[in-house]
């Protein structure tokens, strides 16, 4: 399932590790800030959990089987931010620990399975439980919500694919294949992903982040009979438009820095469509994936260390979001 | 679930963690970033991830069987000359794609040899030593704190499941077709509840040994130039290779 | 007195009240053991006891200091609380940062603190042990190695919830010699009757989320209809030993 390296150009790859690692560093401080101290061990077991629950295979029909994401579950459970966490932790580790997904395509792994899946299933589980604040509604939004997030992610895969993918296969296609199987796979995913939902519900509601609303005041009993009533620890629906907000915009970084690499990029398809002689030329490129290489220079710079140059320069930028937030979170 | 991890007293096993990461993540970007064109760059990337084998005394066939992981890439990989577009040219009566030839085998070489470098790194580094090389490369410590309350966890709430899973067998519980996942679910469900719930009393047991939010560092070991040194043999190697070709 | 707890009630997140109204005090070097039904509210005392849980109602005292949040630091100084699974107490990846993490919150550093970690494994007898993680360990070296964990913050008070649960007899009897050593005031959580009688001298039953019952053991375990009442019972074959001097 996880994407190993060579499917995307390096530029795309590097992208999506920028994206993700400004993701992650906003994860990191929101979580922190609802968790607090309790952030490392429960973001840590719910990782295990994902971990765990991804390995559980689902019998879709005879002989095939799907097993679970669990983003949008994840979202559900232990709220957006520290979902994103978990899962990239969990994609981290299986690439590091289990060679499992590229170490280059980590970004583009964290982006479609921690990312998307999260953003795309909380805001839709807000929408539905925004019309009806019961246990119904947390339900079915669940559902809904899972459900809609692993054909997005599987669009978006396609988008990047498209953009920067490294095989030619016609647009329509990719998009008809990605998105037409993973409505199938995102049924399951809805349908697992609400049971497991409202079986939490109905052992430990409180645990269910995004059911807290249903959360009842505490009543005390004492040795002589008094009742002390607590407050309950009920909030406001927060608005939804810092939220909105803060999906689009990091839906335009996204898109803008794979589209900056991606449209230079000399691979994929519009390549393939234009490019007929493509055998002869391409011997030429030091760095396939580099717009910079389609001329041997730019600005009288050599192709690889233009190329060389962006990668750094891409790097740099992704250190220095995670330098700043490490000087936050140690502060 | 055990890691990839194989104990050994190799100069590979012994290199600081910090200095193997970079060097395989460097590496990687660079069999990344090759032209699919020049095949000896890739005949040599991997000879010398082989000889990094040799002197890690990691088995070949051991690395060979995990590099099935890959395996639904593989198929996809395949798959592309069939469905590819552009020129296409028979090879044994059958029409393939020439573009979509070339995406196969770019696929397929750098996906091999990015699988096989990680697989070379985890055998070779215990996860605990990972987690503290990437500390020492200045990852956010929230991340690797979470990720070594993962490691930790993990054995214990696989087990969980497995239990779980025979206390279903035992009672005559086969799974078939999804309308038997909603059973599945409330195993998930059940296991999410322990897991949380377990969260909460490690939390409190740090608690109660005076955790006020951040882990003591007990260790800090900075690694000495000359393992610096011999670790980047692997990345520049490639990107000798990559420049010369 | 050295912990004091009065009135104290408290409810679960989720709604449940498990505690209604408990006063208990114990001395110094007193061993107490705390006895109950599963589901009395053992667990949920005990967690009262160096503030991770806190009071909904009530209050509870360590060495005259109130336990407050100005109070925390000290007051887990000196109230080492093992827990019932040692898998929750076990999370660091080996045995040694696991037995360090308390002492190196308290601030201890270098030397100290190998000494500290060696010192506290040597009195459970898992010295050997030192570089192991802990889920490589059997049951019962985990058990060990919890309590080591708190030895190592050397406590007046030490808090114990079922200690022998899951031990086979050596090493529930290996566990009994090492807190017959230390000289410290117990709180010991048990369903295991015969290790209450062995090890404490003063009994408490907690039922109901109540003090049921508080006084000596030997008295309180030869009282069967009480025990009955609570859900409690004594092995088969075996008898309170009736008190010297009185034949
Ligand atoms: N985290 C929790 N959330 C909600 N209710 C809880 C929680 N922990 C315990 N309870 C409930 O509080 C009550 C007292 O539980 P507690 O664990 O204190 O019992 P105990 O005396 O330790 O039992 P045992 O002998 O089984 O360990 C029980 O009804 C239990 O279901
Ligand atoms: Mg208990």
């Amino acid at each position: 399932m996880h994407v190993p390296d060579g499917f995307f150009t390096a530029p795309v790859a590097i992208g999506a590790g920028v994206v993700a690692a400004a993701a992650v560093a906003v994860s990191l401080k929101r979580a922190k800030s609802e968790l607090d101290d309790r952030t490392a061990p429960m973001a840590g077991l719910v990782a295990a959990f994902i971990f765990a629950v991804q390995m559980l295979n689902f019998p879709i029909a005879a002989g095939t089987s799907g097993h679970l994401l669990g983003g949008a579950l994840a979202a559900i459970l232990v709220g957006p931010y520290t979902a994103v966490l978990c899962v990239s932790v969990v994609l981290a580790v299986q690439g590091f620990f289990f060679a499992d997904g590229g170490l280059t395509a980590l970004g583009i792994n964290i982006v479609l399975m921690a990312i998307i899946p999260s953003a795309i299933g909380w805001g839709i589980f807000q929408l539905v439980t925004r019309v009806a604040r019961n246990r119904a509604s947390v339900i079915a939004g669940s559902f809904v919500a899972a459900l809609i997030s692993v054909p997005i992610a599987a669009l978006t895969f396609a988008v990047l694919f498209v953009l920067g993918g490294t095989a030619p296969i016609e647009t329509g296609a990719v998009f008809a294949a990605m998105g037409g199987v993973h409505v199938l796979v995102g049924i399951g995913e809805g349908l697992i992903t609400a049971v497991t939902v409202s079986s939490v519900l109905a052992v430990r509601p409180d645990l269910v982040y995004g059911a807290r609303f249903l959360t009842k005041p505490l009543v005390l009993k004492t040795a002589t009979g008094e009742q002390v009533v607590e407050p309950a620890r009920q909030e406001a629906p927060k608005p939804l438009r810092p939220f909105l907000v803060g999906s689009v915009a990091v839906a335009l970084v996204l898109a803008g820095i794979v589209s900056f690499f991606a449209s230079s990029s000399p691979d994929g398809l519009e390549r393939v469509a234009e490019d007929e002689g493509f055998l002869g030329a391409a011997t030429d490129h030091a760095f396939g994936g580099f717009a910079l290489a389609d001329y041997g220079d730019v600005g009288g710079i050599p192709v690889g260390i233009a190329g060389v140059i962006g990668v750094v320069i891409t790097l740099l930028v992704g250190g220095a979001i995670l330098w700043s937030v490490r000087q936050k979170t140690a502060a | 679930m055990k890691g990839l991890y194989r104990p050994g007293d190799s100069p590979i096993h012994r290199l600081a963690p910090q200095c193997k990461l970079v060097a395989v993540v460097l590496f990687a970007v660079v069999v990344v970033a090759t032209p699919r064109e020049r095949f000896w760059a890739f005949f040599l990337y991997a000879l010398t991830l082989a000889a990094v084998t040799l002197l890690a005394r990691v088995p070949v066939g051991y690395v060979l069987k995990r590099l099935a992981v890959e395996l639904p890439f593989v198929v996809f990989a395949l798959a592309i000359p069939f469905i590819g577009v552009g020129e296409r040219i028979d090879v044994m009566g059958v029409s393939l794609s020439v573009a979509g030839l070339w995406a196969a085998w770019n696929i397929l070489a750098k996906a091999t040899l990015g699988v096989a470098a990680s697989i070379l790194l985890a055998a070779t580094t215990e996860p605990r030593a990972l987690l503290l090389g990437a500390q020492r490369l200045r990852v956010p410590q929230l991340l690797i704190q979470i990720a070594t309350f993962m490691l930790r966890y993990l054995e214990v709430i696989l087990d969980e499941m497995r239990r779980m899973k025979v206390a279903r067998e035992s009672r005559g519980f086969t799974p078939r077709d999804l309308r038997q996942a909603p059973v599945l679910a409330k195993s998930a469900g059940a296991l999410f509840i322990r897991s949380y719930e377990r969260g909460e009393r490690v939390h409190l047991a740090m608690l109660s040994r005076g955790y006020t939010g951040t882990m003591p560092t007990l260790r800090d070991d900075r690694a000495p130039k000359a393992q610096w040194a011999m670790a980047a043999v692997l990345p520049v190697v490639a990107s000798a290779v990559l420049f010369v070709s | 007195m050295t912990l004091d707890v009065r009135d104290l009630a408290y409810a679960y997140p989720d709604g449940t009240q498990a505690l209604f109204g408990v006063t208990l005090s114990i001395a110094r070097g007193e061993r107490v053991a705390l006895l109950g039904p599963n589901g009395a509210g053992k667990t949920t005392l005990v967690m009262h006891l160096n503030g991770i849980l806190t009071p909904g109602h009530g209050e509870v005292r360590v060495a005259g200091l109130p336990v407050t949040k100005e109070n925390l630091k000290e007051v887990r100084r000196r109230v080492g609380l093992i827990f019932q699974d040692p898998d929750d107490q076990l999370f660091m990846p080996t045995v040694r940062e696991d037995v360090a993490f308390g002492p190196a919150n308290m601030g201890l550093r270098g030397d100290d603190l190998d000494r500290a970690v060696v010192t506290a494994l040597e009195k459970v007898g898992m010295a050997d042990a030192i570089d192991r993680p802990p889920h490589h360990l059997s049951f019962g070296q985990r058990r060990r190695v919890a309590v080591a964990t708190v030895l190592a913050m050397d406590p007046e008070i030490l808090v114990l919830d079922e200690p022998s649960s899951n031990l086979d007899p050596a090493s529930r009897r290996e566990l009994a010699e090492i807190l017959k050593s230390l000289d410290v005031t117990v709180l010991m959580v048990t369903h295991d009757l015969p290790y209450a009688m062995e090890l404490c001298e003063r009994s408490v039953i907690l039922s109901g989320g109540v003090i049921a019952a508080d006084g000596p053991t030997r008295e309180i375990l030869a009282d069967g209809d009480l025990l009955a009442e609570h859900r409690l019972e004594l092995p088969y074959g075996f008898a309170v030993p009736s008190p010297p001097g009185r034949g």
